[in-house]
């Protein structure tokens, strides 16, 4: 081992001389820069956290399965009004043809039945014959029969469906008898011992009962099953029962209103609707917002925005910023002055308030989210330009003054050469710096005008309009999933460019001696 | 100095001007169904004027019936008489709201920049004379996260720890409702606006004192590399002595401008972190009047404003030249 050793070092002092370059190794700027860079432990976790959110960003939207604007529909059970019940207890009448029973006979009859064998009115007599329990047939002095007063009633099976007198008469009288077969206009009937009528061919006909079962929901036809179930229930005293209906157990509940005489049956009826604040599941890892949209998914489309329009408006400021900073530095002179009396007053506007004052307006005309946000990129970027504008100045004036721009210029040097070969590359640095740092105060700007309801709006995600749910506090205490992975993104890209921009400030600066 | 001074000041009233100038022309760009709109939504409110009489006020104010540059001109007549017409969203003269509100604001803000200060500097100090430590990156670390955290987001996380979890402050509003229905002594309503205004104080002290802090290590390091800082050291003297004696003193310099350029910015009140913690101060009036639409508010707050920056600047350059004896104004 230490003869090997031996043998290495000798070899290199035979390759080399002392003095021979080769020895040192030579660092261009840029990797002496690079290398400074890198030895910044803040900078370096500054640039791994803005690593990872890009990629969260730009390349989780692609993986992951849903879209930007995909809702998510969950199935909650509602109930509903689904039938009001009431037991009959007046008496109706039926009618045989040709014949007639004025109101108030009807109503003397009311008064009579039961009690009475016979009642006059305007000398006509109307005779009263029992037949089974409540239910009896009026008859003529000569017994025709006039009418039937009945207690039960016939519900068509088919809603809708009406009875001849013959068939209705009929089942009024087999039902008293307690069932049996009956015909009627030439067909054959069939009653079961609960009052369901079939024809011939074994079809439900009609339903004879004391019961009557509407349905409140219009278009659906209530089936035999539910209303004997309900007649069970009402007789058993029960408020819930189960039923199969169509192949579905549902759940339903009766309430009974004594006003009424009404009992009302409420269904439990599966509603389709957005699946709103769903906790963390494996579907959706942060579950889901107050759209029902999949949270994870909307904070990668949301950093999508969020850098976008960062890059967008620093790119706009930078271009105003360069140009008029480096005339105006390059020139001086009367087109500085002015150029920089325009800064100070760019300067002065205060751009919070006028993007808010903006944006409310924006807000009342419902301008389309998508034009929205090229105005959001535009404004800022006109707005943010003058202190970009004051540091190429700034620098460019104190680099035309330094030896190695005489030297350009007693070398006869163009004077575009002189400005993008020398002057521009020593701007460079303090500009990368500034606009890094630039980044993320506009990602903060963007995220607080989206918050505050005036930036990107639905349905476009950003991280800012992610957090604006906590202005309902109910979501601020119980959905964290919601609003908190929004702050934590916003939070880590802005200190990642912080990071990254003071650690390229530091490495930049050959002062540094590190 | 005087010289300077005055023609400082004179330049500020030029910028003055032209940003009135463009702010006119902003609020002038506005739609007009959109101003008519509000101005009828907010004349419903009581107490308010009828919506004619608004905007006849306005017209009158404004100069809008006649073109942009003369209509800027009327304006600027009024403005220069300091009368900005009545609010609509308040129904009262945009001054009269500004002076209930202001103190609020100015309260909170001094209160915030003291404590930034005791924070920021000592901070700032330790960091630079440790340089490349742990205690710098840590230091470092902390301000840029306070820099980096978005207000909103700070002031969330803070409502949710300090208010819901542990109970102990209200989530907003400036008093309680005991103090509002005056159960409370004089005394005992002070203490109660204080206790409330802890989280929104909180909240600007972390955001802002990050910038402060890394500009006092920043000239504290320009600094401690001077060649007197050497020649104190190679004096012998304490190694106390030359930080807090001699360089201390030294970065004074920027550090005075600076905090003078920010005094102005005490009256402009805290925008976001007013609103989200419902303190009354001018920051969350604006923000109500601005997003209702209320044009004299919204007009006056954006001018306000722009005073207050030209001010900043104006102080900061007067105190640069007044602080540091080597410059000289000729």
């Amino acid at each position: 081992m230490s003869k090997e050793n031996d043998k290495r070092s000798g070899a290199q002092a035979e390759q080399y001389s002392l003095n021979d370059d080769r020895r040192i190794k030579v660092l261009s700027p840029g990797a002496l820069v690079a290398k400074r860079f890198f030895r910044n432990r803040l900078a370096v976790a500054g640039m791994i956290m803005l690593i990872v959110m890009f990629l969260f960003s730009f390349v989780g939207g692609w993986i992951i399965p849903y879209g930007e604007d995909q809702f998510f529909y969950t199935t909650e059970y509602q109930k509903k009004e689904y039938a009001g019940v009431t037991e009959n207890s007046e008496y109706r009448y039926l009618i045989a043809p040709e014949q007639e029973l004025p109101t108030l006979v009807r109503a003397n009859l009311g008064l009579a039945l039961g009690k009475q064998d016979l009642i006059t009115y305007k000398d006509v007599t109307y005779h009263i014959n029992t037949v089974g329990e409540a239910l009896y047939t009026i008859t003529a002095d000569d017994g025709t029969l006039l009418g039937v007063a009945y207690m039960d009633i016939i519900n068509p099976v088919q809603s809708g469906a009406s009875f001849s007198f013959d068939f209705s008469y009929n089942a009024l009288m087999t039902n008293a008898r307690g069932g049996g077969g009956f015909r009627a206009d030439g067909q054959d009937y069939e009653m079961d011992d609960s009052g369901l009528i079939t024809d011939a061919g074994g079809e439900e006909v009609a339903n004879v009962g004391r019961i009557i079962v509407q349905s409140r929901i219009s278009g659906r036809i209530i089936p035999q099953a539910f209303k004997d179930r309900v007649a069970e229930a009402i007789e058993n005293d029960e408020t819930e029962f189960t039923l199969t209906v169509d192949g579905q157990l549902r759940e339903y509940t009766m309430t009974y209103d004594p006003a009424k005489d009404l009992y009302s049956v409420l269904e439990d009826t599966p509603t389709q609707v957005y699946d709103k604040y769903a906790p963390t599941s494996k579907a959706h890892l942060l579950g889901t917002d107050g759209n029902g949209m999949d949270m994870l998914t909307r904070l990668m489309y949301g950093g999508r925005v969020s850098l976008i329009i960062g890059f967008v408006v620093i790119f706009i400021e930078t271009v105003i910023g360069v140009i008029l900073g480096g005339v105006s530095g390059y020139f001086g002179g009367w087109i500085d002055n002015l150029i920089m009396r325009i800064v100070d007053i760019f300067y002065c506007i205060p751009s919070m308030p006028l993007m808010i004052i903006l944006g409310s307006a924006m807000d009342a005309m419902r301008l389309d989210p998508q034009l929205r946000m090229l105005y959001l990129m535009l404004l800022l970027g006109f707005l943010g330009w003058p202190g970009i504008a004051r540091l190429v100045r700034g620098q460019i004036l104190s680099l035309r003054e330094q030896e190695f721009m005489t030297a350009t210029e007693a070398c006869g040097l163009s004077v575009k050469r002189r400005i993008f070969r020398h002057l521009i590359p020593n701007v460079i640095p303090q500009l990368i710096v500034n606009m890094t740092m630039g980044l993320g105060s506009i990602i903060i700007t963007e995220a607080t005008l989206s918050f505050l309801g005036l930036g990107v709006k639905f349905p476009f995600a950003s991280w800012g309009n992610i957090i604006n749910e906590v202005n309902d506090s109910y979501v601020l205490v119980n959905y964290l999933n919601v609003w908190i992975p929004a702050g934590l993104c916003l939070l880590i890209t802005v200190l990642g460019f912080n990071f990254v921009g003071d650690g390229l400030r530091d490495a930049f600066d050959p002062k540094m001696k590190r | 100095m005087r010289k300077f001074v005055l023609k400082r000041l004179l330049l500020s009233i030029v910028i003055l001007f032209f940003v009135t100038f463009i702010i006119y022309v902003l609020m002038r760009c506005l739609p007009t169904s959109y101003v008519e709109a509000q101005a009828i939504r907010l004349a419903q409110q009581p107490g308010s004027k009828p919506v004619e009489e608004w905007l006849a006020q306005l017209e009158a104010q404004y100069g809008l019936d006649q073109g942009i540059i003369p209509g800027f001109f009327q304006q600027l007549w009024h403005l220069l008489r300091l009368d900005f017409g009545d609010s609509w969203k308040f129904t009262i003269p945009v001054l009269e709201k500004f002076s209930q509100v202001i103190w609020i604001s100015f309260a909170m803000g001094a209160v915030a920049l003291v404590l930034e200060l005791i924070i920021a500097i000592p901070l700032g100090i330790v960091a630079a004379t440790r340089q490349n430590s742990g205690t710098d990156y840590t230091i470092s670390a902390v301000a840029l996260a306070g820099i980096s955290l978005p207000t909103f987001f700070f002031a969330t996380l803070l409502k949710l720890v300090f208010s819901v979890k542990l109970g102990w402050f209200e989530i907003n509003g400036l008093h309680s409702s005991a103090a509002i229905v005056g159960n409370l002594s004089r005394w005992g309503y002070f203490l109660d606006g204080v206790w409330h205004m802890v989280m929104p104080v909180t909240t600007l002290v972390v955001i802002s004192f990050g910038s402060l802090m890394r500009y006092t290590r920043t000239n504290m390091l320009e600094v401690l590399n001077a060649d007197y800082i050497r020649t104190a050291r190679a004096k012998g003297l304490s190694e106390r002595k030359v930080v807090y004696h001699h360089a201390f003193r030294n970065t004074l310099i920027p550090l005075v401008t600076i905090v003078g350029g920010s005094l102005p910015g005490l009256f402009s009140g805290a925008l976001i972190t007013e609103t989200i913690f419902a303190i009354p101060g001018i920051g969350k009036v604006s923000y109500d009047a601005m997003v209702a639409g209320d044009i004299p508010f919204s007009f006056f707050y954006l001018t306000f404003m722009a005073v207050l920056t030209l001010a900043g600047n104006l102080i900061s350059d007067i105190l640069y030249a007044v602080v540091d004896p080597r410059v000289r104004i000729s």
